[in-house]
């Protein structure tokens, strides 16, 4: 699923909310049938796990480090490595391909192969549900194509969940099964990607005036934005106003 | 990636007996030198509870039980300790400048030493209100630190960074303020304290030093691998599963111990906490699961060397270890920082 909204829509702390690390004014997250506040971080880590969005690594530990450290809630030992956890870290470094470079540090990696690493590091969790904060930002278009691919393959794979904050809808179009679409603070859409995406709702909620049209080449709706809502480009910048 | 590697079963039971050996010559060394024989057999003599005599003379059994022993004794483990608490405030802080004072606790201590001597607390509650004092002062001072960086049942750590430099200014003010209205026989007094020594070290302090030092150091060692998962971020290590509050309280805890004990009972010994962290880190790696028992071993022998040149360099006198630590470690550091500037900051 994915959530999308424009800036200061609520994406963010809605993932915080989601993950334990934000309280929500009211209401209750409830994770596999438990209140989430009822829940050790450890239970919670065993279920979730997060990708963040271009978060800070430790420059000098190796891929295979960060990877690991993505045991931690699973781990029996915590001064050796069992063999559960070496086959989970392993396997988590293959499935995202980036256990062909498990031994080089973090900051001789590129922005894709660095999101390839936290998605690794998620994976060893072996969690049932991903989230995922604004993956694809500040990637090329080649390694963003390539990470929600990779996601999607896993979650096919596997059975996970995703959730994943994104800002590019056209990339969500293509990849999500389902939306939420936020606008200040409150939910405004949610459903399957058509029936979200629709004209009026992105009007509503990013003040712009779009076309939707239906991509065969890569089977999906895209959305291009045709101006601001008064539909006339020159007065969406309000440099000459006052 | 396991700990338990080949460089681990080497490295650490050398340095254990790098210790013994330390131990052993600092020993020896004073105005009536002791040779080693002599002090192994004194041990066996004492282990064995009499049973095997050593045949050494009295004199020489006082000086190496009564006198010098103690004192080895408490530097290898405030030594130990403070360094194994510098790397793990460096590791919580993510900061390379971090040490086991940075929170103030060296200041509070120092206010109450002070504050003992100044206002001769000795005089009415004896030998043990200048120690008391400073361990009081200590734990206030970290204790009110943290409770005032908690917002929303959440301590940020840069908050606490910045709480305990205010503490220690304010508290310096204090330490000044005293030294004012001193005479000159307390002035000296606050000073010297000030300056960090063993040379008042007796079984009763090292022993009750010893408890407290010990149990903070496993705790730390223990909690070694939650201090890797920290350095990804507090946030990150939430949803690794780590109860990051719960891990940091206990943490500073373990650290406000030693601390407090070791700077009540010897002063304030500087550098120790700062430096031995980063060699450790440099020939250990960063893992602080090997990082933190190395700088243990490593902190041990370099104040046990350190204190055995504080009462041999100048002697009769006793130079205050305070400066020798900080002779040393100063351009030590300062040659680190120019030979591995990328290995000091390691995040």
């Amino acid at each position: 699923m994915g959530i999308i909204g424009q800036n200061g829509a609520g994406k963010t702390t809605l993932l915080k909310i989601l993950t334990g690390v934000k309280r929500p004014l009211t209401g209750t997250v409830i994770l596999d049938g438990n209140c989430l506040d009822t829940l050790s971080r450890k239970k919670i880590a065993a279920i979730m796990a997060v990708v963040p969005q271009n978060t800070f690594i430790p420059p000098l530990f190796t891929v295979e480090d960060v990877v690991g450290i993505g045991r931690y809630s699973r781990r029996n030992n915590r001064f050796t490595e069992s063999f559960v956890d070496r086959i989970a870290i392993d396997n988590a470094m293959k499935r995202t391909g980036c256990i062909r470079f498990r031994d080089k540090i973090i900051s001789e990696l590129s922005g894709g192969e660095r999101q390839e690493v936290l998605i690794a590091r998620a994976l060893a969790q072996e969690p049932k549900v991903l989230l995922l904060d604004e993956p694809t930002a500040n990637l090329d278009i080649m390694h963003q194509i390539k990470i929600m691919s990779l996601v999607k393959k896993i979650i096919q794979k596997s059975g996970f969940t995703a959730i994943m904050v994104i800002h590019d809808l056209n990339l969500a179009a293509r990849f999500c099964n389902r939306l939420l679409l936020l606008h200040d603070g409150c939910m405004l859409a949610e459903g399957c990607t058509a029936e979200v995406l629709t004209e009026h709702n992105i009007d509503t909620a990013y003040n712009v005036k779009c076309s939707i049209q239906f991509n065969s080449v890569v089977n999906a709706v895209q959305v291009t934005v045709v101006g601001c809502t008064d539909s006339n480009l020159n007065n969406c910048l309000n440099f000459d106003k006052g | 990636m396991t700990i338990f590697t080949k460089r681990y079963y080497v490295f650490l039971p050398g340095l254990g007996l790098f210790l013994a050996l330390s131990v052993l010559l600092s020993i020896m060394i004073g105005p009536v030198f002791v040779s080693p024989v002599s002090i192994i057999r004194l041990w066996l003599e004492w282990i064995s509870f009499g049973l095997i005599p050593s045949g050494v003379s009295d004199m020489q059994r006082t000086i190496v039980f009564d006198i010098r022993m103690p004192r080895v004794v408490l530097a290898a483990l405030v030594g130990g300790g403070l360094a194994v608490s510098g790397a793990a405030m460096q590791g919580l802080f993510r900061n390379p400048m971090a040490e086991p004072y940075v929170l103030g606790m060296s200041a509070g201590a120092a206010a109450g030493a002070s504050f003992a001597i100044v206002l001769g607390a000795g005089a009415i509650f004896g030998i043990f209100a200048v120690p008391a004092l400073a361990f009081i002062g200590a734990v206030v001072t970290i204790f009110f630190v943290y409770s005032i960086s908690r917002t929303d049942g959440r301590v940020p750590t840069e908050t606490l960074l910045l709480s305990g430099i205010a503490a220690g200014f304010f508290l310096q003010a204090i330490v000044s303020f005293l030294k004012l209205i001193a005479s000159m026989e307390t002035l000296r007094e606050v000073v010297l304290w000030l300056m960090g020594s063993f040379s008042g070290a007796t079984w009763g302090s090292a022993g009750l030093a010893s408890g407290p030092v010990v149990l903070g150091t496993l705790i730390l060692i223990w909690l070694s691998y939650e201090l890797n998962a920290l350095q990804f971020g507090d946030e990150t290590a939430m949803h690794l599963g780590m109860e990051v509050e719960t891990v940091k309280r206990i943490i500073l805890i373990a650290v406000a111990l030693i601390t407090a004990v070791s700077v009540s009972v010897s002063g304030i010994i500087g550098f120790v906490g700062l430096v031995i962290p980063h060699i450790a880190r440099l020939s250990a790696g960063a893992d602080h699961r090997i990082q933190l028992p190395v700088a243990a071993f490593s902190g041990g022998i370099f104040l046990v060397i350190a204190d055995t040149l504080a009462r041999t360099i100048n002697r009769p006198m006793e130079i205050p270890i305070g400066i020798i630590t900080a002779s040393v470690g100063a351009p030590y550091f300062i040659y680190l920082l120019r030979r591995r500037k990328k290995a000091i900051s390691w995040w």
